[in-house]
């Protein structure tokens, strides 16, 4: 398979070898029957504790206040957006391959939809606690929310932040009802395979009673289609619903029209990445190599430049663009990023987002686990630093120099951002030890000789 | 007790070998049978003859529904219940309603649809089935494909559907039995333990809220911000004897903005230190004209010669155009004005200082007129 030409008329297998449904049954359910091992133990203690500094400090501004953090006037968004942004876009690659690449019948995703789908639920749990934190008044999130109330007031509608939160919210449900749909057949083999009562108890609750029956996987096939076309225009709404919190106001630098398709493909950028990262870890640890191979990778990785590329060439416009509109203040803003107090967040976003991403143009470099993991998690760092660089040096300098300030995280900033890595990882270290990291049935479904011949011919 | 028969059950091998099962139970004219895989196969619902699935349009109403409702709720409340005064906006921006209608659009479209196919379909929640806990479904989980005839069917013969299978190369053929609690089992959404269950968990749901929301939050550090130490309005305080937040002024007070005049009760010191400040100018005149004719002129006439249509029924003021108004300096006439004289009296709170001063020079212009001299015609 090394020569240059690629036969494009054949569709690559899904998996390496042909293994038999029940091998790959045996493969899957390996780690959810046995102990966890002493790899994971470690992970999981490394995670948790990530995740206690994370409490702590969640602890400390529900105790003391917003005031425990580094905001101030004029910046008065920080590290808390920036991580809200951050974890959101993560989540969106998730969706992206399962939906997206369902639609679009590529069948490679069927090895990793589990995982991402796992990982976009997670991450936009991880996001979800930043817009809560922000608040200042934690304990009444119900104010978000219209309902009628005796205060007879109403949230605002025009609002791009009342958006978020119908967006995320929306965004995590359907996920998750997403998610636990592919679930169902899964957890009734699940059921079928283990001896362990109180494990045959969840799964067969949690299962629903699926049987595997025809008529039921007609329904099933139907539902999972409706959900795949509806979480498609979801994930583009939410991230662009995301971006407009920025991009309604009136900021230099951040009032532009560019900033949706931006964000969206900037968060599929780090989304991928993130992926990426994840299932080189998970097909390692758990021997999954032939069913998470690495021509999906590959794929992935080509993913990643597609996105990196439109991320780059947005800062190329976004620089025009300041420079056409004959604008002083975005003009400003812009060499105020490349140049200015926080010059040095903005060059590693562009090194790590725009350089190192192009690389994958080199087959060698696509296909080497040690250097695509090195990249992705470049690219993550890079994708941090975009959001901190967007949000924080519009504030930090806008229209008028007397009221420009200076943006410093405290402690408890940047313990909150170490315990959303922690709960994110920690839940992701959970889940592979409780539910099957890659679907069953999909990966079943996509076997050579799994499908009958003679559809073709009807 | 023999437990009723539900069905046969066969295994095949292969997919093909299934499909062709499959179509020579349609073809045997079959209707009470069922297909398992364990997962989804190409054709198979058409070689099944199964009717297109109609979640598509229930994902339709739903979503709808939600759009109906997202825009019609904010809509109400922008028009009606709690319009919003945002720089003159119009208050029924639909742009702004567009993101919020989508995302509940979705939410009820995909949600709904899910559990409408789980309760609708999969039956839930009675969900369990004769053929749970047996070998074959145990197979058909994992890597088996199987057909399942059942007994209801009218054609249904068990010697014959038996030979019929093994000749299609059916391997395992089995019976499956019927678990006697499933046959009392209702098909009823509304079950019993059920609809407790959820009843259970609403009577939960609404305690944690009551908790919440009117327990925790009047409680320590939730109602600090409700607990502030700065006097309301009306509300006691044990800082005072009297036990009254509110007191009065303290004696001396000056209200903002406000200068106490200084020459209250002393007309010569007023006439002496007090000089006009506003320099004479048309519209200094025009304002001086249009106050006195407000103020001064019911009693002083339209032109100071005290002859206005009151004359008569209280004493009446003096002409302004005496020689002894004529020579006061301004202040004199200022302090008149804000000090009152004889019956005349304060028109202070009536009357602005700039006012006051305009007045003077427009009386001023008055006298000129009554005493108009060769030289003012140049």
């Amino acid at each position: 398979m090394s020569t240059g030409l690629v036969d494009y008329t054949r569709e690559e297998p899904v998996v390496a070898g042909r293994p038999t449904a029940s091998e790959i049954d045996a493969a899957i359910s390996a780690p959810l029957d046995q102990f966890p091992t002493r790899i994971w133990w470690i992970g999981f203690g490394i995670t948790s504790t990530m995740l206690a500094i994370g409490v702590l400090c969640v602890g400390i501004t529900l105790w003391s206040g917003v005031g425990t953090w580094g905001i101030n006037q004029p910046v008065a968004w920080g590290f808390d957006i920036v991580n809200f942004v951050f974890w959101v876009g993560i989540g969106h690659a998730g969706t992206l391959i399962s939906a997206i690449l369902f639609l679009l019948r590529q069948r490679w995703r069927n090895g990793i939809a589990r995982f991402a789908e796992a990982m976009t639920i997670f991450a936009v749990m991880c996001a979800a606690i930043f817009p809560l934190l922000h608040t200042g008044r934690q304990w009444l999130p119900l104010y978000l929310m219209p309902y009628p109330n005796q205060h007879g007031l109403w949230v605002n509608f025009t609002s791009p932040l009342l958006w978020d939160v119908f967006a995320v919210s929306t965004y995590l449900t359907v996920s998750a009802v997403f998610w636990y749909l592919g679930l169902v057949p899964d957890l009734a083999t699940l059921r079928d395979r283990t001896t362990h009562p109180v494990k045959k108890l969840i799964y067969s609750v949690f299962s629903l009673g699926w049987r595997h029956s025809g008529r039921h996987w007609h329904h099933f096939e139907r539902a999972y289609l409706i959900l795949a076309g509806f979480a498609t225009p979801l994930v583009l709404s939410v991230h662009t619903i995301v971006s407009f919190d920025f991009a309604v106001s009136v900021i230099p630098g951040w009032h532009t029209t560019i900033f949706p398709p931006y964000f969206v493909a900037g968060a599929v950028f780090s989304g991928f990445a993130m992926v990426q990262n994840s299932l080189i870890v998970v097909r390692q640890m758990f021997k999954l190599k032939h069913l998470i191979t690495l021509d999906t990778l590959e794929k992935m990785n080509k993913v990643m430049i597609v996105t990196g590329s439109m991320v780059g060439y947005a800062y190329a416009m976004e620089y025009f663009i300041a420079w056409y509109s004959g604008s002083q203040f975005e003009l400003f803003v812009f060499i105020n990023r490349a140049l200015g107090p926080y010059a040095w967040a903005y060059w590693t976003m562009v090194a790590c987002n725009v350089i190192f991403p192009q690389l994958f143009w080199f087959k060698k470099v696509r296909r080497s686990i040690p250097l695509m993991f090195g990249i992705g998690v470049l690219v993550n760092v890079g994708m941090w630093f975009e959001r901190f660089v967007i949000v924080v040096t519009s504030l930090s300098r806008d229209f008028l120099p007397s009221s420009w300030g200076h943006y410093v995280p405290s402690p408890v900033d940047v313990g909150i951002l170490v315990g959303s890595l922690g709960l994110f990882f920690t839940l992701i270290l959970v889940f592979v030890r409780v539910l099957p990291v890659i679907s069953l049935a999909e990966i079943k479904s996509v076997l050579p000789g799994a499908q009958p011949e003679r559809h073709e011919h009807n | 007790m023999k437990k009723p028969l539900y069905g046969l059950t066969a295994l095949f091998d292969t997919p093909d070998a299934l499909m062709q099962a499959v179509d020579e139970t349609v073809k045997a004219g079959y209707t009470r049978y069922d297909v398992h895989a364990p997962y989804p196969l190409h054709g198979l619902a058409r070689a099944m003859r199964l009717k297109p699935s109609p979640l598509g349009y229930f994902a339709l109403v739903f979503g709808l529904l939600g759009a109906v409702s997202a825009v019609g709720l904010m809509t109400w409340i922008t028009l009606v219940d709690y319009p919003l005064v945002i720089g003159g906006k119009p208050f029924w921006s639909w742009p702004a309603f567009v993101p919020v209608a989508f995302e509940i659009t979705v939410l009820l479209a995909s949600v709904l649809t899910v559990v409408s196919m789980i309760v609708i379909y999969f039956k839930f929640p009675n969900i369990s089935h004769p053929l749970h806990d047996t070998p074959f479904m145990k197979r058909v989980s994992s890597d088996g494909f199987g057909i399942c005839i059942e007994a209801a069917d009218p054609l249904f013969e068990e010697a014959r559907v038996r030979g019929m299978l093994t000749s299609l190369g059916g391997k395992d053929v089995g019976p499956v039995y019927f678990d006697v609690e499933d046959l009392n089992h209702g098909q009823k959404v509304f079950d019993l333990k059920f609809v407790g269950l959820l009843a259970g968990v609403g009577l939960l749901v609404s305690i944690i809220t009551y908790l919440g929301l009117n327990v925790m939050l009047y409680m320590k550090p939730f109602n600090w911000m409700m607990e502030q130490e700065k006097l309301k309005p009306q509300a006691a305080s044990a800082l005072f004897s009297n036990g009254i937040g509110m007191r009065p002024p303290v004696e001396g007070t000056v209200a903002r903005g406000f200068l106490p005049y200084p020459y209250k009760g002393r007309p010569e010191d007023a006439g002496r230190y007090l000089v006009n400040p506003l320099p004479v100018t048309k519209p200094v005149l025009d304002l001086g004209r249009e106050k006195y004719l407000t103020f001064c002129s019911p009693c002083h006439g339209n032109f100071g010669r005290g002859d206005s249509r009151l004359a008569g029924q209280f004493p009446n003021p003096p002409t302004l155009h005496s020689d002894k108004v004529r020579d006061w300096p301004d202040g004199s006439i200022y302090h008149v004005m804000t000090d009152g004289q004889n019956v005349m009296p304060s028109y202070a709170a009536q009357v602005s200082r700039d006012e006051r001063w305009a007045i003077v020079h427009y009386i001023r212009v008055l006298q000129r007129a009554h005493h108009a001299k060769e030289s003012d015609l140049q």
